[in-house]
């Protein structure tokens, strides 16, 4: 038993069901945070998964939509100035909410449409249909973009807290507990020495009682002795007075 | 002011080149504030690598961004701001651009998964 780690606790039956008070605590802990552990576990790898699979499809989505735009410029021309520069008001807006997994708050991002299109106007000469399409494609790459940016977000959250808790878990298993025990051995070994020296001192006593009986019997058989003694002798010389 | 802010929609902000940028304002995200700051930013062959830093910082910054989408040719340029920005919000998303296809192998997200994934799993 090593006595550097324990706590400073000062030896003793309430101490002692403090400590199990505590250890039992501290299992129960471990137990709940190693489950909690376990479900964002499960969404993380969910996630990862949904992540990897959404990101293959951007990749996609995000071609289609370069390629309408070439479309759109081959049919109306270079509007990209006109564009960057004709810039008012966010037409698509994000909202947040609040996601709860296992206590942990996960933003999850949508987007909705707020407004109206500032560029309503352009390709009204030509190019039309090639506009519409290709702002259609962007707005559904936005669409896919704001979902993977959620699952980002809540990828980037989900492997933070799981690392806390982790940390936590294995703290609480490899530290804190086994602190716990030893602290409970130490107790116990004390509590175990005390009642060695209380045996031995009783024990100690008995004998010093017994050996101050016996010197006391002794004196008493010596004093009776003496006293049958002397009353003999009398007695002796009593009957000798018989002629 | 934060629960205004919440209750108002955000935005998402792009640094991409002239195509990238013109496509996602068709698709209607780009605004203008009254400081006439954009919540865009064409990148040409002139701009140079501490002013898309600086940007990104800005758009880091302001508390109306949520997402920041990035060009991925454009990520690999500042990737260190990019590595180093670790809250969740607002989140980064790298895109692929029009001349460069997508490589899941640069993405600091996904880099960050593979610790966890195996190889093979990510293809």
């Amino acid at each position: 038993m090593s006595t550097k780690d324990k706590l400073p606790i000062f030896p003793s039956r309430g101490a002692q069901t403090l400590m199990k008070g505590r250890l039992v605590g501290a299992q129960k802990g471990h137990s709940l945070l190693k489950k909690k552990a376990d479900a964002l576990q499960i969404r993380f790898r969910m996630i990862l998964s949904k992540i990897i699979e959404t990101k293959t499809l951007m990749g996609e989505v995000m071609k289609e939509a370069a390629f309408s735009l070439a479309e759109a410029k081959f049919a109306t021309g270079d509007f990209n100035q006109q564009v960057l520069q004709n810039v008012q008001k966010a037409q698509i807006k994000i909202r947040t909410k609040k996601d709860n997994v296992a206590g942990v708050t996960l933003p999850v991002f949508e987007s909705y449409q707020d407004g109206t299109d500032s560029y309503e106007l352009a390709g009204l000469a030509r190019g039309g249909q090639q506009l519409a399409k290709l702002k259609k494609n962007y707005q559904k790459a936005i669409k896919l973009l704001v979902e993977l940016a959620s699952l980002q977000t809540s990828f980037v959250t989900l492997d933070e807290v799981i690392k806390l808790t982790n940390r936590r878990v294995n703290a609480i298993e490899h530290v804190i507990i086994p602190r716990i025990e030893r602290t409970l051995q130490y107790i116990i070994s004390e509590l175990d020495e005390l009642e060695r020296e209380e045996f031995y001192r009783l024990k100690k006593i008995q004998d010093k009682k017994r050996i101050a009986r016996q010197k006391a019997e002794a004196k008493k058989a010596v004093d009776a002795a003496a006293a049958t003694m002397a009353s003999n002798i009398l007695e002796e010389n009593d009957e000798d007075l018989l002629f | 002011m934060a629960l205004h802010s919440a209750i108002k929609g955000k935005l998402l902000a792009v640094i991409g080149d002239e195509d990238t940028c013109v496509g996602f304002l068709l698709g209607g995200v780009g605004e203008i504030n009254k400081n006439r700051h954009t919540n865009f930013m064409v990148v040409d062959k002139n701009s140079s690598v501490g002013e898309i830093e600086d940007t990104f910082k800005r758009f880091l910054k302001r508390d109306d961004i949520d997402i920041i989408l990035i060009n991925q040719n454009i990520a690999e340029m500042i990737r260190h701001v990019i590595d180093a920005h670790i809250q969740p919000i607002p989140a980064i998303l790298e895109i692929p651009s029009k001349d460069h296809p997508y490589d899941a192998n640069k993405d600091s997200i996904l880099r960050r998964a593979k610790g966890m994934f195996n190889p093979e799993d990510m293809i």
